[in-house]
C-alpha cells in the first residue's frame, strides 16, 4: 500500500533544509524534488505502508493507495494524529465509512525525562539503574 | 525520456565523499528497541564515556516498532522468570539459552514500567471490564491490572510506542551524540589486540559523507533479516513484509564478518498472519478467541491433534509451538482444503452475547485497532475487500521465512550469559558480548533466546549497556588503532559508485549493462535462489541436501556479483550495502540448516532427507565462525544445558 503525495498540496515543506516526510520515512523513501518542490515516494515497492510520513506531513498531502497487487481499488485509511490521540477515517469500497479515535500518549510530547543526572552505584550487581534506586532485589536461580 | 542515464534519486552520488573521523569511547550501532534501551541505560553507569548512537533513519519512527504495536508482548507480572523460560523452551523446540532468557525475565517488567511512566497508554481491566490506557488509571508499578491477551501479553495504545521509547532515548543521550541517516556498512577490528572491537565504518544517506569511527566497545543491535526469501507479493507488495523491510540483516552480518560466533542460524521464523497483509492474529486467537480452520469449517488443530505426538515432548505442551501450529495448517493446505480462514464472525457472535450495544462498538474499535496500532496496511485491505470482521472470515496463510531473534525466532549470535546464573562456558565476562572482545549485541541480535518483543528488547539493550559500561572500565587504557586507513575505507564503501560513473554510459539502459547489477535486480536474483532451494514458499518450506548445496552454488556467484553492484544516488548506495548484508547472513542461514540434519522446526522448514525430530543426535546448538583472518567458515554442534527444571 505505497504512500503517494497529492501534488496539488505539497509545498516542499516550504524549501526548509529537510522536508517533514524524507526526515521519517524509516526507509529513506520520501524525496523532495526541488525543481518542482514536491515530494514523492522514490521506490513505491518498497513501502511498508508504516503510515509515518502520511502521520507526519504538515499539509496533510500525504495518503495511501493500497497495493495495486493485491487490494483492488476505492477504499482508504487516513489518520488524523493530534499530541494524545489519533483518529482513523475508513473508507471501504462500496462507501461505507468507519471511524475510530484512540489515545497514543498520556504525558506532554518532550516531557520525557531521560535522567542525564541519575548515577547507578554497583556496576557489579545484576540490577539495572532504576531497579537499584527502587532496591528491587533480582532473582537468580 | 529514457536517455541519457541518470541517477535515479534526488541526491547524486559523487565521486570524492568527504571522510569523516569520530572517535567516541562507546558506540550504539541502531537505533531500535534493543539501542534505545541501552541509550538510557549507559549514562548512568559510564557517565564519564564518550557515547555515540548511529541509525540508518529517524529514532522517531525507525525499526520494527515505527507503526507503533497493539500489544507489549513480554510482560511477566504475576509469572515467574522460570515459567518464561519454560514457556520459550518448549515453543523453540528444547534448544535455547535459558540464563539468558531467564534474565530478560527477571528485567523486562521494569521497562515496561518505564513506558508508562513515560506516557504509553496501557489498557487496565477495571470493574472487570477494559478500558483504555488514558490518563488516570492506576499505573502497573503501582498494582494496575493490565489486560492480558494471552499469559504473557498486554493490550496498549500503541501508536505512539516508538515515538515515546525514542524520546526518553534521546533525552538520556542528547541529540549532540546521536547521528541519523548515516548506514553502518561494516566493523573494524583493532590493528593491536587480537579478536578486538576498534570501530566502525559507514555513509550518509543524505549527504556525500563517510564515517570512520573508532570505540573501544560497540553494542550493535539493527534488528533482523527481511526480504531475504521471495515475498508471496512479489510487485508493489513487496514492501509489505511482515516483519520490517528496512532491517536486512545488518547486525548479523556486520558482527560474523569481524568473527563473532553465531548460533542457531538455521531457525527461521514463519509467521501465520492475515494474508496479503499480513495483519496480526495473536489478539484475535488469544484476545477474542477466535479459532482457525479449513475451507470446511473444521478446526485443524483438533483434527489434527494426532500429528503432535509425533513431536513429544513439545507437541504435548497444552499450546503447542509456533511451528507445530503450522505444520498442522500446512498438512491442510498440503490436502487439498485450504484456504485456510480465522473465523472472525463466530468469534465475535459468541463475546456480543454477553455485551450491551456500546461494549460491542468498543469491541469493534478493539479489534480494528488491533491493525490500526501496528499493520495498517490490513485495514487497507479490508476496506479494499469491504471486509468486516463480524460478518465475513478472513483468509490466513503462513508467510515468506524471516530472520530474526526477539520474536518467535531465535537465530543470532553467541554471547556471554549473566554471571550470577550462566554456566562457566557460557560466561566469559561481560554480558551480552560477543566472542568478539568489546563486541556486544541485543534483541534480535541475540541468538536462542527469542519471545523477547519489545519490552524484551528494550531490556537487554539496557543489560548489555551496563556490562558495557563494565567493559569500558576494565579497558580505560585501550586505545583502538585501526588497521586500514579512512581513504581506503571511503573507497571500497564507495565502489557501487564509482563502478556506476565508470560504465553507465556504455549501454543505453540504465538498469541493463554487462558491466554491472543494479541492487534492486541482485536482490530478485537472491530471493529467487533462497525461495527455490533454501525451502522457502515455493517448496512449502521444504528443502534438502542437494537443494541446498544448488543454493550455496549460486550463492556464491551472487556474492561474487555483489562487489560488481552499482548505484548511482544515496538512496541506491544503501539499497547496494543492505543487499550485501542479506547475502552473508542467508549464507549463514544455509550453512547451518545443511549442517543440522534432522527436521527441528515442522512447519518453519523441512529437511525432506532428515524429517524428523532427533533428539538423540541434535538436541544440541548449532553454532558457527566466519574466521576473518582465513576467511574460511567452521560450523560445529555445541553443547546444550537445561537450567530450569521441566
Ligand atoms: C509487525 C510486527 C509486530 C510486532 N508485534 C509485537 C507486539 O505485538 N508486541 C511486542 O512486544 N513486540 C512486537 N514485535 C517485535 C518487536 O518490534 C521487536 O522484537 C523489536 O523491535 C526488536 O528490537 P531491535 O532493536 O532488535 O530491532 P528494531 O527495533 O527493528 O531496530 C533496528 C534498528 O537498527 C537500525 N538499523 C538497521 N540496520 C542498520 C545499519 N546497517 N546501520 C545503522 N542502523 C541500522 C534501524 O533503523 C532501527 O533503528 C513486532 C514486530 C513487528 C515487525
Ligand atoms: S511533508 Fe508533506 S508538505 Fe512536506 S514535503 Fe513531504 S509531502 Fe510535501
Ligand atoms: S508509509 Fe512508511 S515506508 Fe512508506 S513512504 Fe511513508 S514513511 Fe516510508
Amino acid at each position: 500500500m505505497p504512500s503517494f503525495v497529492i501534488s496539488e498540496k505539497c509545498d516542499g515543506c516550504k524549501g526548509q533544509d529537510k522536508t517533514a516526510c524524507q526526515y521519517i520515512c524509516p526507509n529513506d523513501l520520501m524525496t523532495l524534488n526541488k525543481d518542482a518542490m514536491k515530494a514523492y515516494n522514490q521506490e513505491p515497492d518498497a513501502c511498508w505502508e508504516c503510515y509515518s510520513c502520511v502521520k507526519i506531513c504538515p499539509q496533510q498531502s500525504i495518503e495511501v493507495r493500497a497495493y495495486s497487487d493485491f487490494v483492488p481499488l476505492g477504499g482508504s485509511v487516513i489518520p488524523l494524529r493530534s499530541t494524545d490521540s489519533i483518529m482513523w477515517t475508513i473508507k471501504f469500497r462500496n462507501g461505507t465509512l468507519k471511524r475510530f479515535k484512540f489515545p497514543i500518549r498520556t504525558t506532554p510530547e518532550g516531557s520525557i525525562d531521560g535522567r542525564q543526572d541519575a548515577r547507578g552505584k554497583d556496576l557489579e550487581s545484576q540490577a539495572l539503574f532504576t531497579e537499584e534506586e527502587a532496591g528491587k532485589t533480582i532473582p537468580a536461580f | 525520456m529514457a536517455l541519457p542515464n541518470q541517477p535515479l534519486g534526488e541526491l547524486p552520488a559523487t565521486l570524492d565523499p568527504e571522510v569523516v573521523e569520530l572517535e567516541t569511547d562507546i558506540l550504539l550501532v541502531g537505533g531500535g528497541m534493543g539501542c534505545c534501551g541501552a541509550a538510557y541505560e549507559i549514562k548512568k553507569w559510564a557517565p564519564n564515556a564518550k557515547v555515540l548512537l548511529v541509525d540508518k533513519a529517524a529514532m522517531e519512527r525507525s525499526g520494527a516498532v515505527a507503526q507503533g504495536l497493539s500489544a507489549i508482548n513480554t510482560y511477566l507480572g504475576e509469572n515467574t522468570p522460570a515459567d518464561y523460560v519454560r514457556m520459550i523452551r518448549n515453543d523453540l523446540m528444547g534448544i535455547v539459552r535459558e540464563d539468558l532468557i531467564y534474565d530478560v525475565g527477571r528485567h523486562v517488567d521494569d521497562s515496561v514500567h518505564l513506558f508508562e511512566k513515560w506516557g504509553l497508554p496501557i489498557w487496565k481491566t477495571e470493574d472487570g471490564h477494559a478500558v483504555d490506557g488514558a490518563k488516570g488509571t492506576t499505573p502497573l508499578a503501582e498494582g494496575g491490572k493490565p489486560v492480558r491477551s494471552g499469559k504473557w501479553q498486554i493490550m496498549i495504545n500503541g501508536e505512539s510506542y516508538k515515538t515515546i521509547v525514542a524520546e526518553a532515548a534521546k533525552a538520556a543521550l542528547g541529540m549532540d551524540n546521536i547521528l541519523e541517516r548515516v548506514f553502518i556498512v561494516k566493523l573494524l577490528l583493532d590493528a593491536n589486540k587480537p579478536n578486538t572491537i576498534a570501530g566502525a565504518v559507514g555513509f550518509s544517506t543524505r549527504e556525500n559523507k563517510v564515517y570512520v569511527i573508532k570505540c573501544k566497545t560497540m553494542l550493535v543491535a539493527c534488528g533482523g533479516a527481511v526480504n531475504v526469501y521471495r515475498p508471496r507479493s512479489t510487485g508493489e507488495g513487496m514492501g509489505r513484509a511482515w516483519y520490517p523491510v528496512w532491517n536486512s540483516g545488518s547486525t548479523y552480518t556486520m558482527c560474523m564478518q569481524v568473527g563473532a560466533e553465531m548460533t542457531m542460524m538455521e531457525n527461521r521464523f514463519v509467521p501465520t498472519r492475515f494474508k496479503d497483509g499480513y495483519g496480526p492474529v495473536g489478539a484475535w486467537y488469544l484476545l477474542f478467541k477466535a479459532k482457525s480452520t479449513n475451507a470446511l469449517g473444521e478446526d485443524y488443530m483438533v483434527k489434527n491433534a494426532e500429528m503432535l505426538k509425533q513431536y513429544l515432548p513439545y507437541g504435548a505442551s497444552k499450546v503447542a509451538p509456533s511451528c507445530l501450529r503450522n505444520h498442522l495448517m500446512l498438512h491442510e493446505i498440503k490436502e487439498g482444503r485450504g484456504p485456510i480462514y480465522m473465523d472472525t464472525p463466530a468469534a465475535l457472535a459468541e463475546l456480543s452475547k454477553n455485551m450491551d450495544k456500546k461494549q460491542m462498538k468498543h469491541l469493534e474499535a478493539e479489534a480494528w485497532e488491533d491493525f490500526l496500532d501496528m499493520t495498517i496496511g490490513q485495514a487497507g485491505l479490508w476496506a479494499g475487500m469491504n471486509i468486516t470482521p463480524e460478518e465475513t472470515k478472513s483468509e490466513l496463510v503462513p508467510t515468506e521465512p524471516y530472520l530474526l531473534g526477539s520474536h518467535s525466532g531465535c537465530c543470532g549470535i553467541w554471547v556471554s550469559g549473566p554471571s550470577d546464573i550462566a554456566p562457566k562456558e557460557w560466561d566469559w565476562g561481560y554480558n551480552r558480548m560477543t566472542t568478539v572482545n568489546g563486541l556486544f549485541t541485543a534483541a534480535d541480535g541475540v541468538g536462542a533466546s527469542g519471545h523477547k518483543f519489545s519490552s524484551g528488547s528494550h531490556a537487554e539493550g539496557r543489560i548489555a549497556a551496563k556490562a558495557m559500561a563494565n567493559y569500558f572500565r576494565d579497558n580505560a587504557d585501550f586505545t583502538p588503532t585501526l588497521k586500514d586507513n579512512a581513504q581506503n575505507l571511503a573507497d571500497e564503501i564507495y565502489a557501487p559508485v564509482k563502478r556506476y560513473h565508470e560504465f553507465k554510459n556504455y549501454s543505453t539502459a540504465a538498469d541493463v549493462n554487462p558491466n554491472y547489477i543494479k541492487p534492486k535486480a541482485l536482490l530478485l536474483r537472491l530471493v529467487k535462489i533462497t525461495d527455490e532451494y533454501g525451502g522457502g514458499c515455493a517448496t512449502q518450506y521444504v528443502t534438502n541436501k542437494k537443494m541446498l548445496e544448488t543454493a550455496m552454488k549460486l550463492l556464491e556467484m551472487a556474492r561474487e556479483d555483489s562487489e560488481k553492484m552499482a548505484a548511482g544516488d544515496l538512496h541506491e548506495l544503501m539499497r547496494a550495502w543492505e543487499n550485501y548484508h542479506r547475502i552473508w547472513t542467508v549464507e549463514s542461514h544455509l550453512r547451518h540448516i545443511l549442517f543440522r540434519e534432522e527436521s527441528r522446526y515442522p512447519g518453519f522448514y523441512y529437511r525432506a532427507d532428515f524429517n524428523l525430530v532427533d533428539e538423540e543426535n541434535w538436541k544440541c546448538f548449532v553454532n558457527s565462525k566466519y574466521d576473518p583472518e582465513t576467511k574460511e567458515w567452521s560450523v560445529f554442534k555445541k553443547e546444550y544445558k537445561q537450567l530450569i527444571s521441566d
